[in-house]
């Protein structure tokens, strides 16, 4: 038996749009405001001379040359090894073998490493590349590490990718008598590029964000790196460290707005590939 | 087609190489720390809340109960899902339902675009304003405390929740709209009776990937949550997750603080990997419930 | 074409991983450990850089139970200690002070309290005093903050003051002395203990026992809360790092550090 009174229905969905705008306007001007927050106090403070010296002194003042070139090399070099593993797995998971359990199983496993913590292969990395391969806190212990970590994701990813290349085109290209492998580069992979590049664009935009991975492999050390065995730190590594240690200041800000702008200038490429690959697929 | 041979051959290695190095993650983080699970006992690693790992003149016999850390990890995720889950289902709700075609072309993308945002710089925000703020409104020392700690995870979780639960939202047969409609629902009926309950294994588990996201946190976690070893009696109090206590202290520890530290990534491995589960199997569901 | 783009890739790689075999050129003396110690250390590899220019030396932190580690498992050749080493550790590593150092409990420069008892500092961190006005303060909520369970400067802040009393769990736990100075620095409450050589304008550090936390209380004896600063090395050093030991232990060196807040070594 109905005790409340009835609320109309108009009404109802008056009252529930109104708490519902406001709560996605509290989302949009929070996300919003942290990133305009962070660029308003750090773009001042991003001057050329930030970018192209070094840190020094007991209070690590100074610019972010080093961690520049040290986080292009970590992820660079990172996705350098994880793209063309994925994408060769992904095209032999698709093209070269049959569908059955163990390419479920295999897709399952990549599924679940992709959702594992960045702090587990941190750890991996620590322990195996560091210690028991003997790389010590280097460059290359971060890039493989985070090799592996992008590499599932870069699978599922470009596997959709050339899923998603309508099965015809197949059939006409060995139709017109290629190969398979002539067909998987002039047809599938053609067609799939768009798809298969925004995956590894966005496993970029990961890797540079990452701090708990690149601590644990690559070390803190604030100098100039010299070998893929020198130990670097990173942008984000850099950044939390001097907003830990010294706080707000405009330094910290300013190699945020370095960072964020970084990440989003990769997002909004890997946004942009993705249209062009619904576009040209659909 | 010898060509075609070698590389299928070479192709085969790729794959294998790629199965390998995953493979090789897993089965070491298991070697390492299942064996001491087995040698401290279930109960003492995961029941006690004591946790003093370094033999020191006060303590000589080393003590690994990760309690204390288990309930850190899972009452921040509970506050975060808490934050994140109503945040979310509004945005997506507001995105598919209640908004015009064209400006949720533009916030979609906007949103996610967001989720590329450090999380380091999230733990910084949470550091610099929110910290000082309920310090100031609720107590709780210096504001490093759950509440701090759930709410920032909340908002870093909020862009996967939000961008795959409007996918789900999106994937239900315009029919289904139109037929609700026809029958003289209001669109808040609509969205309420229908929709959302069309795309509901799509939005259980896009909050459960949310979920994976705010348990696997680190680093803003280590920024904004207090780190104390202990378990949490009110929201105001600071508190130690899974992966703040493996980031804290894997670079001090000796070999067997080392093997219980993997134990803990062995839990938190298995948890993540139960939660993951349960998310495909509901988003299969979902595929094959939408297809009929 | 995918092929092309693939096996360049793949040379790039291969040639990124040589570059650090080719040429004979030696790897960077690696040196990791106490948080303490490492902004010094930062500061003489960057001087001793300057001066020689051939051998690098990088630095990392992590706490000197993680200098412990990382000498053990090979990460590091250095490693930087901050307390003083167990008669166990003594065995395998072998100590060199480079600096003797104090430590120092600060709290908010607001803070009007100017200097605590041991028993009350003891009392605050074990969780006895919740509140400043207990100890002659401001009726405000008390917020310590210690460091992490391997670090040098915990171990003796618990060796010498804590006693056989043990630091609450309720209290906040941070992995840096600069991350416990920027804690104490932006809440009012909150009382930590950092290296007296860190100590800066954004802290106000605290009397103990009525003795000022000043270099020349330690040098005198008369500040009791001091430890030395150590490099520990597994077995004998490489050339290059014995070549660093050397400078840090030299008065070049150690000016350097005596500038800079540290007391000398001798």
């Amino acid at each position: 038996m109905k005790i409340l009174p009835r609320i109309p229905p108009v009404v109802a969905q008056r009252l529930a749009v109104t708490g519902l705008w406001t709560l996605t306007a509290v989302v949009l001007a929070t996300l919003g405001l942290i990133i305009l927050f962070i660029l308003w106090r750090g773009l001042p403070h991003v001057t050329w001379g930030f970018l192209t010296s070094g840190p020094g002194g007991i209070d690590e003042e100074g610019g972010i040359l080093p961690m520049i070139v040290g986080t292009a090399l970590v992820a660079g070099i990172g996705v350098l090894v994880a793209a063309p593993i994925g994408v060769g797995t992904a095209i032999y998971l698709t093209e070269y073998t049959r569908e059955g359990r163990l390419t479920a199983l295999i897709r399952f496993g990549a599924d679940c490493l992709a959702g594992i913590p960045s702090i587990i292969f941190g750890m991996f990395g620590f322990a195996f590349f560091g210690i028991t391969l003997h790389m010590g806190y280097s460059i290359l212990s971060g890039a493989l590490t985070l090799a592996l970590m992008v590499l599932p994701t870069i699978v599922r990813t470009s596997e959709e990718a050339i899923r998603a290349v309508p099965r015809s085109y197949r059939d006409v290209s060995f139709g017109l008598g290629s190969s398979r492998w002539q067909m998987v580069t002039h047809v599938v992979l053609r067609c799939a590029l768009p798809g298969i590049a925004t995956g590894v664009v966005l496993s970029l935009g990961r890797a540079i964000s990452e701090t708990a991975v690149v601590m644990l492999t690559s070390g803190s050390s604030i100098g100039m790196p010299h070998s893929v065995f020198d130990s670097v730190r990173t942008l984000a590594l850099h950044f939390y460290t001097i907003a830990q240690e010294f706080g707000p200041t405009p330094q910290a800000y300013a190699t945020a707005a370095v960072l964020i702008l970084s990440v989003l200038l990769i997002n909004i490429t890997a946004y942009y590939l993705m249209r062009r690959f619904v576009t040209r697929v659909r | 087609m010898r060509q075609d041979k070698i590389i299928r051959v070479l192709l085969t290695a790729v794959a294998l190489t790629a199965i390998a190095g995953l493979a090789l993650i897993t089965i070491f983080l298991f070697a390492e720390g299942v064996p001491f699970i087995w040698k401290t006992g279930a109960r003492e690693f995961f029941l006690s809340d004591d946790w003093k790992p370094t033999v020191s003149e006060h303590n000589p016999v080393p003590h690994f109960g990760i309690l204390a850390m288990i309930v850190g990890s899972l009452e921040v995720t509970a506050g975060a899902m808490i934050v994140g889950v109503t945040l979310s289902m509004a945005c997506a709700i507001v995105l598919t339902q209640f908004c015009p075609a064209r400006l949720a072309a533009v916030l979609k993308p906007a949103i996610e675009l967001l989720a590329g945002i450090p999380s380091v710089v999230y733990g910084f925000m949470g550091v610099v304003t929110l910290a000082p703020f309920i310090s100031e409104h609720f107590g709780g020392g210096n504001g490093q405390c759950v509440l701090a700690a759930s709410i920032v995870l909340g908002v870093m979780a909020l862009p996967t929740i939000t961008s795959i639960s409007v996918d789900a939202l999106q994937a239900v047969p315009r029919s289904y709209f139109e037929g609700a409609v026809a029958m003289g629902a209001t669109r808040w009926q609509t969205t309420t009776m229908v929709m959302l309950r069309a795309a509901r294994s799509g939005i259980v588990a896009a909050i459960i990937l949310g979920m994976g996201r705010a348990i696997g946190e680190t680093m803003a976690v280590i920024m904004i949550a207090g780190n104390s070893i202990m378990i949490p009696h009110s929201l105001l109090d600071p508190v130690r997750t899974l992966t703040a206590n493996i980031a804290l202290e894997i670079g001090d520890a000796a070999p067997q603080h080392r093997e219980a530290l993997f134990a803990t990534g062995v839990t938190l491995f298995v948890i993540i990997m139960v939660l993951n589960s349960i998310a495909l199997v509901v988003s299969r569901r979902r595929a094959g419930s939408a297809a009929s | 074409m995918k092929t092309a783009l693939k096996a360049m890739a793949m040379a790039a790689c291969l040639a990124a991983l040589c570059s650090g075999c080719g040429g004979g050129r030696q790897r960077a003396v690696q040196v990791a450990g106490s948080t303490s110690i490492q902004p010094f250390a930062q500061m003489l590899a960057s001087e001793y850089e300057k001066q020689q220019g051939e051998v690098k030396v990088q630095v990392q932190g992590g706490g000197s139970m993680a200098g412990i580690q990382a000498v053990s498992n090979g990460m590091a050749q250095i490693g930087m200690c901050s307390r003083d080493l167990t008669p166990e550790e003594t065995k395998l590593y072998a100590p060199i002070v480079i600096a003797r150092d104090g430590i120092a409990l600060i709290v908010h420069p607001s803070n009007p309290v100017k200097g605590l008892t041991k028993e009350q500092v003891r009392a605050i961190f074990a969780g006895d005093v919740k509140n400043w006005k207990a100890v002659g303060g401001p009726d405000l909520a008390v917020t310590a903050v210690t460091r992490e369970d391997g670090s040098g400067t915990r171990e003796t802040f618990t060796h010498l003051v804590m006693g056989s009393r043990t630091i609450a769990p309720g209290v906040r736990v941070q992995p840096s002395n600069g991350t416990v100075r920027e804690t104490v620095r932006s809440s009012s409450g909150t009382i930590g203990y950092i290296s007296l050589g860190l100590v800066n304008k954004d802290v106000k550090p605290l009397e103990i026992d009525g003795v000022a936390a000043t270099e020349q209380g330690v040098i005198e004896g008369k500040y009791t809360l001091a430890r030395p600063f150590l490099f520990i090395l597994k077995g004998s050093p490489t050339p290059d790092a014995k070549a660093f030991i050397d400078y840090v232990l030299s008065d070049k060196g150690q000016d350097l550090l005596v500038k800079k807040g540290l007391i000398r070594a001798k």
